[in-house]
């Protein structure tokens, strides 16, 4: 594998070289043996089932025949793409006093040469040989018992393997960090909270005087900003895209006056040094969670209109384009419902619309997206968003002060739920929010102005991925467990199996010989499907 | 000792004279609505058996903490305070507490409260007197269904004193509509030949529903074949209200704070 390889990706479909499949991350293939006529002869052709129970998020690479997955905590695993039989197991034990907020998650591998790499969730980054299994080296990260960890899919560009951390949770201070892919040294390093004298760092407040609520002096010190999902790559501009994540303390926000950069923003970094470009902050000063760490769209000629953009659906609701080699904003428009703003002032600044206190905030705490990976089809023109319809949640922020290693979040929000002192709401595989607390979508919007085109609506929300193809069949799933193929023009469904557990993960992909296969994980199990012969 | 009755020591730090005050932005809102007073009440009989050994029944027999303020330096929401009583503080010699629902609102609610709440304010149910109530007058089994008596056409209430705090149960007789979780409406249904089907709903998801039919059948619809899909907002439980006495909703509220899911 090599870095021009990377770069043309999408000039051999058969393979899936990336988390998102190419550089500009638009989960597209440009495969197309499999058609909206055909898709409803699918047949499964293997399972590969993990070993370890839990959520699993994973999106497999496939590199000439052979896939590579990750499965909790942090093993890899080497598969023949067509039988599902095993080559090898990398087996990694990560400490045992990590600290993590949200389970055991990992969500793939990248790959230069014959190297594999994966960050784990102890805050390393460890290179493995992909022919033989073995570690080939092994690099600190950052202090996992402060905090620190990784679950994202790393992104290598040229000589270096690029990778985040996470612990938005747990006061850390995010950064994005490069590393020499044959030696795993340090390349360079961009903080997401900047610290004194640097840019950026004036929205990180002075406390008032004489503030009458708790005010946290050194709030950058453990301000968050972590990044938890693989970033996007313009080789042309040089420049590498990635989503930041919530500020700590998440919800207390009197806490750490000002703006908080980068918290809640894309920033674009030069890939060879890691230079700070530019940014754009989607919810300043955020008091809701709203992470951004949604993977960065990259659509050239966006619209017809000659400019060449990031295209963003955010957690905080809105559709968004920017100018890919400056930030500047070009459009935001929310795509859900939304009344934590009203709209956006001539900069892009959003005009924050703070609900009173026991009200619901829409969307709620997850978001009208998450981190489900999107899709951008080039044959449509659409952008697909798995999506959370009418969810809203009852925010309160409480001062909490910064301990090593402990929660960080200070205060919560409530579910808007429909019946106090019942008991809490379930998801699959019995639905107890039902139509009263929201419910998920396929979204597909116009990429050039924001515009619903049409919408696939679930009955139970969605933290599934979308994959396209040229043929435009549409691949996602949802908590219900359907493994599900809709017409990426209309929103038609055209084919579902009940794969039985929630499909966390994007779907991805590959061919092999003549065969075009798709895989998508559903609970523990990786499930792959083709025509049959 | 008994070790049904562990000791529940509260060592969650009270607010201390000149600590920064601690709602800063919005002020932080602690529970779904004000705390009922069967719910404190409830508290209150727990607190008697599980924590007024250490904590003694004043609430500050332990030095340097006073439950009585109602308020915790690391306990700040509801939801801190029923992981803090989970979790227990092992250093602190107490031990963690598994409560259900209903115990855990209600031990929340009256430490909020333990300052103002006057338990005689609250009469305590009589569980045997509320047995009776609930499958005599109350003519409560003709739908719900406890341990091996009753209908299954309404929600089965077997472990339901586990489930739902008190002040919901005390509002499910007087409003049920009010405290119907919605994943229990009533559905009706019509398949594309004309079959008229109501049911109440246990399952949805896209494609299908999952019903206990009004004859106590489990059926999957699917809704590709259906004609009409009526879900009624509206729960099917007349109001205890008007006919039956406050006494009589007091012991009520007592039984159903009984069902804790063993066999009856």
């Amino acid at each position: 594998m090599t870095p021009q390889r990377l770069t043309a990706a999408s000039a051999e479909p058969q393979n899936w070289l990336t988390y998102s499949g190419n550089y500009s991350s638009h989960r597209f293939s440009p495969l197309d043996q499999i058609t909206p006529a055909n898709v409803k002869n699918l047949k499964l052709q293997w399972v590969y089932q993990s070993p370890v129970a839990g959520n699993w998020q994973t999106t497999p690479l496939v590199v000439d025949g052979m896939m590579y997955i990750t499965q909790r905590p942090n093993d890899v695993v080497a598969l023949d793409a067509i039988t599902g039989r095993a080559y090898w197991i990398y087996r990694y034990t990560p400490n045992p006093d990590r600290i993590v907020c949200c389970g055991a998650n990992n969500r793939g591998v990248a790959i230069l040469g014959d190297t594999l790499f994966m960050g784990t969730l102890d805050a390393h980054l460890i290179a493995i040989n992909a022919k033989s299994g073995r570690e080939m080296w092994k690099t600190e990260v950052a202090t996992t018992t402060s905090g620190y960890s990784i679950t994202h899919a790393p992104l290598v560009i040229k000589d270096k393997v690029i990778i985040g951390v996470g612990g938005g949770e747990y006061g850390i201070r995010g950064f994005i960090a490069a590393y020499n892919v044959e030696t795993g040294k340090e390349a360079w390093r961009f903080y997401t909270i900047p610290g004194p004298g640097e840019k950026g760092h004036e929205t990180w407040q002075a406390c008032p005087p004489k503030s009458e609520s708790f005010c946290d002096p050194d709030a950058w010190k453990h301000g968050g900003g972590s990044i938890w999902m693989t970033g996007s790559y313009d080789p042309q501009l040089n420049l590498t895209y990635w989503g930041v994540g919530n500020v700590g303390p998440d919800y207390a926000g009197d806490q750490r006056p000002g703006d908080n950069l980068y918290t809640a923003s894309v920033v674009a970094l030069d890939a060879d040094t890691g230079t700070l470009r530019w940014h754009y902050q989607f919810t300043p000063h955020d008091i809701y969670d709203y992470d951004s760490v949604q993977v960065p769209v990259l659509v050239d000629n966006w619209g017809r209109t000659g400019l060449n953009v990031v295209l963003w659906a955010n957690r905080n609701g809105n559709y968004y384009a920017l100018e890919r080699a400056t930030g500047k904003f070009l459009l935001g428009r929310p795509f859900v419902k939304v009344n934590w703003m009203s709209g956006f002032d001539e900069r892009g600044v959003p005009i924050q619309t703070p609900q009173p206190p026991g009200q619901p905030t829409y969307q709620g705490n997850q978001g009208g997206t998450n981190w489900y990976s999107p899709s951008f089809s080039p044959r449509t023109g659409f952008f697909y968003v798995s999506a959370w319809e009418d969810y809203a949640s009852i925010y309160g922020g409480a001062s909490v002060e910064y301990t090593q290693g402990r929660n960080f979040t200070g205060g919560g929000p409530r579910p808007f739920g429909p019946v106090p002192g019942a008991p809490g709401l379930a998801r699959a595989p019995i639905n107890t929010w039902t139509e009263s607390a929201g419910h998920g979508a396929v979204i597909a919007l116009d990429a050039g102005t924001g515009e619903q085109k049409w919408k696939f609506n679930m009955t139970d929300v969605t933290d599934s991925g979308i994959l396209t193809t040229a043929s435009h069949v549409l691949f996602t799933g949802g908590r219900e467990g359907y493994f599900q193929a809709l017409d990426a023009r209309t929103g038609a469904l055209l084919w579902k199996s009940n794969l039985g557990a929630a499909i966390n993960s994007g779907p991805m992909t590959y061919r092999v010989g003549n065969k075009q296969y798709v895989a998508t994980v559903s609970g523990l199990s990786l499930f792959v499907f083709a025509l049959d012969e | 000792m008994n070790r049904t009755f562990r000791i529940l020591i509260l060592t969650v730090f009270p607010l201390a004279m000149g600590s920064p005050p601690l709602h800063a932005q919005a002020p932080t809102p602690l529970h779904d609505e004000q705390y009922p007073a069967v719910e404190i009440a409830h508290g209150a009989r727990l607190y008697e058996a599980r924590c007024v050994t250490c904590h003694g029944a004043q609430g500050d027999a332990i030095g340097g903490v006073n439950l009585r303020s109602g308020k915790f330096r690391n306990a700040i929401t509801d939801r801190d305070l029923a992981a803090f009583i989970r979790a227990g503080s092992p250093t602190a010699g107490m031990p963690p507490f598994t409560l259900d629902n209903a115990d855990m609102a209600g031990i929340i609610a009256y430490l909020r409260n333990m300052n103002t709440f006057d338990a005689a304010s609250v009469k305590a149910g009589d569980v045997a007197r509320g047995r009776a109530v609930f499958e005599g007058k109350g003519n409560c089994l003709s739908c719900h269904r406890v341990g091996r008596k009753g209908s299954f056409v309404a929600p089965d209430l077997s472990d339901i004193g586990a489930a739902r705090s008190a002040g919901s149960l005390q509002r499910s007789l007087v409003d049920p509509t009010s405290q119907m979780m919605p994943i229990n409406r009533t559905v009706r249904l019509v398949t594309k030949d004309g079959t008229a089907i109501t049911g109440r709903r246990l399952n949805e998801d896209t494609y299908s529903i999952q019903i206990m039919d009004d004859r106590e059948r489990l059926r999957t619809l699917l809704k590709s074949d259906l004609r009409e899909f009526t879900i009624v907002k509206t729960s099917p439980m007349p109001s205890y209200k008007d006919t039956l006495t406050s006494d009589e909703l007091a012991d009520m509220l007592g039984y159903l704070l009984s069902l804790k899911g063993s066999s009856q």
